[in-house]
């Protein structure tokens, strides 16, 4: 086997949270307060190989971002380092700073780091310009290959974001990701804000881009569906861990990690060879707090399986087939 | 058997300085108790508008202009503000996706509840509280006692939309219009929360009006579907049958653009376009620009046609049935 393009070497992310007004009221009258520290990100391993598609699930707050922040070069971890092809993503020291252009993000919504009254060409040929990937000269050609390669009008470049519908902002977002040559693609819930019709759109362009530019990428989203369509394997993600990982199909036909298990049956997937209306099999309990996860198995609150050693033990992922893995103390090999 | 609710011919206009924005321009809708009806369509389709216009809650610049809607045979469209403001909230109840829409930020849950309760006539302390404890068990909320004194912002989002969805309850009323009220929540609590609906419906006979943008979720939850498009229905009928066999194009186009079903890695069905404004809307089919189907004929508005089997379509070119 090749080596992986991306390798996240046990990263982890703790983020402190402000303190809250009763804290810090706490604080001032000589109480012991327990600094809010979340971790995001809790020791994750995981690499992507090249023209691999990656997905990332989990329910809100799991970690997903940060992961995927931490894989492009943004965010730089607490401990542990990233990977592309063999080098670190980011600097080290006290002002850690990005060092590829070779990664690129396409986020949930795009246009929040837009200036509104800068035209969509210029936007789009910033990053490439400014890395000397095209010279300004070649750039209004550049753009409108851009453009074009994601199914919008060249004469588009003259516009401002307000001028674009949902879809044909992420179209953009996508053009300006791609307009950085990059290899590899993080794409944060790029289309969770879209309606279903204008959704299939996106994800056709992805699947068509990915194959004609050979991109590897991680996507992420909360829908287990849409992962289920793009993704070669998937990681599920719950309070900061990966629970359990391995390909799409071998996920969802036969999930070994009870939350997994839970998420899949708990879901409501569109049914249209349809027996009348199906019962729902919902996970039990509340999603723990991220500052105060629960000990041994972040899942045993919640875990019809959970016994003694669960509580105590953390699990770590073991093997359950080839390229198959969990992290549950019970899981078993088929 | 009388209808819990009954829409005829609903049309909700907003008078805007760009024009007419025809948000709800002619929509049916009939639900009998102790069912769910899914009322699905992408985003600007008038699905909220539709919800509260039949609670009577549309602000100028909107108006409904036209139609009657009817709770348990009584006609609601006209009443006045006090008599409106009766019925809303003991016979019928919204619950919306933010469920700050419904609560008070700064009073706690039991003063919210006891207020919601004494709204229509007086009742005492003991009773309220007992009722209010009631209505909280009932959605699944595991610490009912503990929950009455929490204020809004010390609970979850999802147990907020519990407390929410209880208030609803307080009263027993015969119709609820669910606004995407799982739409914010984490998948896991969508589920108990779906869960215990379905549940309440059965046992306390409350008709559901569920509206969503989210198939799934119809698919599993509805007895019935209305798919709506540019503020009509362009389809509806039982729920498996819609999902089996749709007869509209569009209705047809969305099931088959939602990744899932389709094989992994393969290309969707994709709808070409997007939704039109619903400014000067040019006549005949709204959906006629992004149809397959589309010929000269669609440049006059298809009426809703009956096809038997308690369905209807609104297309003059509907696709076959099975
Ligand atoms: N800048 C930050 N400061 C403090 N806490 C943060 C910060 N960013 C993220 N967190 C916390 O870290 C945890 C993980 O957040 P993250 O955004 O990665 O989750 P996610 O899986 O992407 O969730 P979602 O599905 O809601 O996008 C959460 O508890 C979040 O509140
Ligand atoms: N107060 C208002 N003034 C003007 N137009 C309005 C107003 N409220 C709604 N509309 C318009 O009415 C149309 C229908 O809106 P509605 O909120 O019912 O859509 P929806 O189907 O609920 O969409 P979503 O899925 O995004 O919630 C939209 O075009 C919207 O812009
Ligand atoms: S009426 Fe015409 S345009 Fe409209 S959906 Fe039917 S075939 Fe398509
Ligand atoms: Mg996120
Ligand atoms: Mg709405």
């Amino acid at each position: 086997m090749s080596a992986p393009l991306l390798e996240l070497d046990a990263v982890s992310k703790k983020f402190r949270r402000p303190m809250s007004l009763g804290d810090r009221i706490a604080a001032k009258l000589g109480g012991t307060v327990v600094p809010h520290e979340v971790r995001a990100v809790d020791g994750v391993s995981l690499s992507v190989s090249h023209s691999e598609t990656v997905g990332l699930v989990g329910e809100s707050g799991c970690g997903k971002s940060t992961l995927g922040r931490i894989a492009a070069g943004i965010l730089p971890p607490t401990s542990g380092v990233a990977r592309l092809d063999g080098k670190p993503v980011m600097s080290e020291g006290r002002h850690p700073h990005k060092l590829t252009t070779r990664v690129q993000t396409v986020f949930q919504d795009p246009f929040a780091s837009l200036n509104p009254r800068r035209r969509i060409g210029d936007a789009i040929a910033e990053g490439p310009v400014a890395h000397g990937l095209v010279d300004r000269a070649g750039s209004r050609a550049y753009v409108a290959d851009q453009l074009s390669r994601v199914g919008l009008d060249p004469s588009y470049a003259s516009r401002f974001p307000h001028q674009f519908s949902g879809g044909q902002r992420q179209r953009i977002a996508i053009a300006r990701a791609l307009a950085m040559q990059p290899d590899l693609l993080i794409c944060d819930e790029p289309v969770a804000s879209l309606d279903v019709s204008i959704q299939a759109q996106v994800l056709n362009l992805f699947l068509e881009l990915r194959q004609s530019l050979n991109l590897t990428a991680i996507f992420i989203s909360h829908d287990l569906g849409v992962v289920r369509h793009v993704s070669d394997r998937v990681a599920i993600m719950y309070l900061g861990r990966i629970v359990e990982i391995g390909p799409t199909a071998d996920i969802y036909a036969a999930p070994k990690h009870p939350y997994t298990q839970a998420l899949l049956s708990s879901v409501p997937r569109l049914n249209r060879r349809h027996e009348g209306r199906r019962a729902f099999k919902p996970i039990a309990g509340e999603l723990p707090s991220p500052t105060s996860p629960p000990t041994g198995c972040h899942f045993h609150p919640r875990c019809p399986l959970a016994e003694a050693q669960c509580r105590s033990v953390a699990p770590e992922l073991r093997p359950m087939g080839l390229t198959h893995w969990a992290a549950c103390h019970l899981a078993v090999k088929t | 058997m009388t209808a819990a609710l009954e829409v005829r011919g609903l049309k909700t206009h907003f008078f805007t300085r760009d024009g007419v924005v025809k948000a709800v321009d002619g929509v049916d809708l009939t639900i009998a108790p102790g069912r769910v009806l899914g009322l699905v369509g992408e985003s600007g389709s008038g699905k909220s508008v539709t919800g509260l216009s039949v609670l009577g809650l549309i602000d100028p610049p909107g108006r409904i202009v036209e139609g009657s809607v009817r709770l348990e045979g009584q006609e609601l469209v006209g009443l006045n503000r006090e008599a409106a403001r009766r019925v809303r909230g003991r016979k019928i109840a919204m619950i919306f996706q933010d469920p700050m829409m419904t609560l008070n930020p700064v009073l706690r849950v039991d003063t919210q509840m006891f207020m919601a309760l004494r709204a229509h006539e007086p009742v005492p302390k003991d009773a309220a509280r007992q009722q209010a404890l009631a209505a909280l068990g009932r959605v699944g909320l595991p610490d009912p006692e503990q929950c009455l004194t929490a204020y809004p912002h010390q609970l979850s989002g999802g147990m907020r939309q519990r407390v929410a969805i209880a208030i609803a309850l307080l009263h027993s009323p015969s119709v609820i219009v669910a606004d995407e009220p799982t739409t914010a929540l984490d998948v896991s609590i969508q589920g108990q929360i779906l869960q215990e609906m379905q549940r309440l419906s059965a046992d306390t006979g409350v008709a559901l009006v569920w509206i969503t943008h989210d198939l799934a979720v119809v698919s599993s939850l509805a007895h019935d579907i209305a798919v709506m498009y540019a503020g009509r229905i362009v389809e509806q009928g039982p729920a498996e049958d819609v999902l089996a066999a749709p007869r509209h194009p569009y209705t047809r186009g969305l099931l088959d653009s939602v990744p899932g079903e389709a094989q992994p890695g393969k290309k969707l069905a994709q709808i070409p376009g997007s939704i039109p404004a619903l400014v000067d809307l040019p006549p005949g089919c709204a959906f006629r620009a992004r149809c397959s189907r589309a010929d000269s004929a669609c440049e006059t508005m298809p009426e809703i046609a009956d096809l038997g089997g308690a369905r209807a379509v609104r297309c003059f070119h509907p696709l076959e049935g099975r």
